[in-house]
């Protein structure tokens, strides 16, 4: 259904402004060649955040001992089986009931939404999220501040802090919730995705974290790719509505058509081949502006309330289809006309960002810097064949199955296997 | 004094890297994603070298025997990485603009995966160790050399840089099937890798260094030859 919308939207707008089936037959092939065409910026546009993202959570793991201290036993209320000092036996069966509670909770949550969204109460999502991120950009930022103020034994008075947090809480809501700068939106979202993920490494049990890595790239795989799993639901509702999903729960890289692109290409064949320069012209303005303009479906799903909405976050999608056509057809009309375009670009979950930076960061607090290198490479070499998949397949696909696949892999192998080896490597100075 | 020696041997290590990388490789997508491909399979290589020495149970204790089994595997792996780049450049040729084609075109392909190789190899071996130079310790207590952080950082440095030119030159070789040049670079390889055992365990660190740097200045003038280089284009290229 989603795919017919697509391509019915293609003959309508070429059929207005073509002469010839030839040329629109052009118009379409020169559609396929350039998405293909932005593979390696869109690439490098998603690598960096995620790369950032683990930086923040990497940096605070080896310098701010209370994220990895559970000595003081406290977990999730969703992971209740935690004894200490168990057989491994009991380790197993805990973590793995620990998970499936944590799962069994997740899709509880995102068929609730799914439903909500279905149903249309939007009032009653927005409120949910507005509060969820009320309480990451205010409580989970004061703690983090507290913490690594005690970190490095910094005194600093309660009326600055409060200023500070009191700014940095209302830019975040205004940001994620509202308009404005894309890159000032895109930060915040990687600071709350690095605030979740420390959350999730302090406090779950440490082998319970590992299975659930596991349990929910699976889960992931299922609810996107599915016919009735939930994720797939959503997107599609989402399409048919012509609305777009979740805006800000999503990170997206959305480099926007620009009026460079409006003025010189009145015949879209001349459009210089290879000039990739269509999107690296792209301004990098906060083109959210579907969700703002109309007032009636009001989607401006801001950052959830991670925990649950997670499993909404773990989709990569492309809509450039819809943006370069809609850009198409503002050749004539003058370049404010393409300020209206919906935001281009590869889009990622919020859901990955907090998964991988989990991965990574549970990697760190090992002390050994080769696992979370080896980790981090291969989150990225599983993010690069995701977005091959997804400029091969063109619809929105799972990112979690094989980054977290690799990781998972990279980190068990290289913790067990390369790290002694390497430690007497380095020991003898010998170099391979 | 402990931040000094940590700071001074990041910058020795990786400091040409990091100019290289700056230089030649950040504004490039395509060969960023080159970069971490190359990585990938400098880690694959090394996960076989460490199951190897991890099975041989009672060679663990001689470092000479998975030495010479790592180096036979990197190089597989830099052979494995020709074959793949090999097989990808037809695919390549379609999904690829003019830009990102120029931008990998000849030896840039060989220099940046080379590149993305070495980088790992070399953070692989200085990390661990450049972690352990800010905390409070006495280096070399046992007998050993006090230069053991500034004798690694040196290594380091030049083996990421030869490992780049290694595999310009082995790139090259095997487009033109010219294979005595490919067994050089292993024979060369191996030459500077069982230099390295001279390190701790005979004081003689000195040596390995000056092997090292010597087959790095070789390797330097044949993998520039090799990419098409020559004193008039040096000449042309600071007259211009």
């Amino acid at each position: 259904m989603s795919n017919s919308a697509v391509s019915t939207t293609n003959a309508n707008q070429s059929n207005n402004t073509t002469d010839s089936p030839a040329r629109r037959i052009r118009d379409e092939a020169e559609d396929a060649e350039e998405e293909l065409r932005y593979g390696a910026s869109t690439v490098i546009s998603l690598f960096i955040p995620v790369t950032l993202c683990m930086l923040v959570v990497v940096a605070t793991i080896t310098s701010v001992s209370y994220y990895t201290d559970q000595s003081q036993q406290q977990f999730l209320v969703y992971t209740p089986f935690h004894t200490t000092n168990a057989a491994p036996a009991q380790v197993v069966w805990e973590s793995i009931a620990n998970s499936l509670i944590m799962i069994g909770v997740i899709v509880v949550m995102t068929v609730f939404l799914v439903l909500l969204y279905k149903y249309r109460c939007y009032k009653v999502i927005h409120g949910w999220l507005i509060l969820s991120t009320l309480l990451l950009v205010f409580l989970f930022a004061y703690l983090y501040l507290a913490e690594v103020l005690r970190a490095y034994n910094t005194a600093v008075d309660y009326i600055t802090v409060v200023i500070v947090l009191w700014n940095f809480g209302v830019v975040g809501m205004i940001c994620i919730h509202w308009k404005g700068p894309l890159l000032l939106q895109q930060a915040y979202l990687i600071i709350v995705s690095s605030l979740m993920a420390l959350v999730f490494i302090k406090y779950l049990p440490e082998w319970t974290a590992w299975v659930i890595l596991g349990f929910i790239s699976i889960y992931d795989l299922l609810a996107v790719l599915c016919p009735k799993g939930p994720l797939r639901m959503l997107v599609e509702t989402a399409q048919s509505r012509n609305e777009s999903l979740f805006p800000a729960l999503i990170y997206s890289s959305g480099m926007m058509w620009t009026v460079g692109m409006a003025q010189n290409a009145p015949a879209p064949n001349q459009q210089p081949r290879g000039n990739g320069s269509f999107s690296t012209l792209g301004v990098w303005v906060h083109s959210d502006n579907t969700s703002s303009t109309s007032q009636g479906s009001d989607t401006g799903f801001d950052v959830a309330w991670q925990r649950r909405h997670n499993r909404n976050s773990g989709e990569v999608i492309i809509t450039s289809n819809e943006t370069r056509n809609q850009a198409r057809q503002q050749l004539g009309p003058p370049p404010e006309g393409s300020e209206e375009a919906e935001d281009k670009g590869v889009k990622l979950g919020l859901g990955d960002f907090i998964f991988y930076s989990v991965l990574v960061g549970k990697a760190s607090a090992t002390g050994d810097w080769n696992t979370t290198i080896a980790c981090f490479v291969a989150i990225l070499i599983g993010l690069c064949l995701t977005l091959i998949l997804l400029a091969i397949y063109r619809k929105a696909l799972p990112a979690l199955p094989i980054s977290i696949t690799f990781g998972l892999v990279f980190y068990f192998s290289t913790d067990y296997v390369v790290r002694p080896y390497m430690d007497s490597i380095n020991s003898a100075q010998v170099y391979l | 004094m402990p931040l000094m020696v940590f700071f001074g041997c990041t910058m020795i290590a990786f400091g040409p890297s990091l100019a290289m990388f700056i230089l030649t490789i950040a504004k490039y997508p395509l060969r960023v994603i080159l970069l971490v491909v190359g990585a990938f399979s400098w880690l694959l290589a090394l996960l076989f070298s460490a199951l190897l020495w991890l099975a041989v149970v009672p060679l663990k204790e001689q470092l000479a025997f998975s030495l010479v089994f790592s180096v036979i595997f990197q190089e597989a792996m830099r052979y494995g990485l020709f074959r793949m780049m090999k097989n990808a450049e037809n695919g390549l040729d379609d999904a690829l603009s003019e830009d990102e084609k120029k931008s990998i075109s000849n030896h840039k392909l060989s220099y940046t995966t080379g590149f993305g190789f070495g980088l790992m190899y070399g953070l692989f071996s200085i990390v661990n160790v450049l972690s352990q130079s800010i905390g409070p310790g006495s280096v070399g207590i046992d007998g050993h050399s006090s230069n053991f952080m500034l004798i690694s950082a040196f290594l380091t440095s030049s083996t990421i840089l030869l490992h780049t030119f290694w595999n310009v030159i082995v790139f090259d070789a095997l487009n033109k099937q010219q294979y005595y040049k490919v067994i050089t670079v292993v024979c060369l390889h191996m030459l500077v890798s069982c230099c390295s055992l001279l390190n701790v365990q005979q004081n003689l660190a000195f040596v390995s260094v000056i092997v090292s740097y010597i087959v790095l200045i070789g390797t330097t003038v044949w993998a520039f030859k090799a990419a098409g280089g020559s004193v008039v284009n040096i000449k042309s290229c600071l007259n211009r």
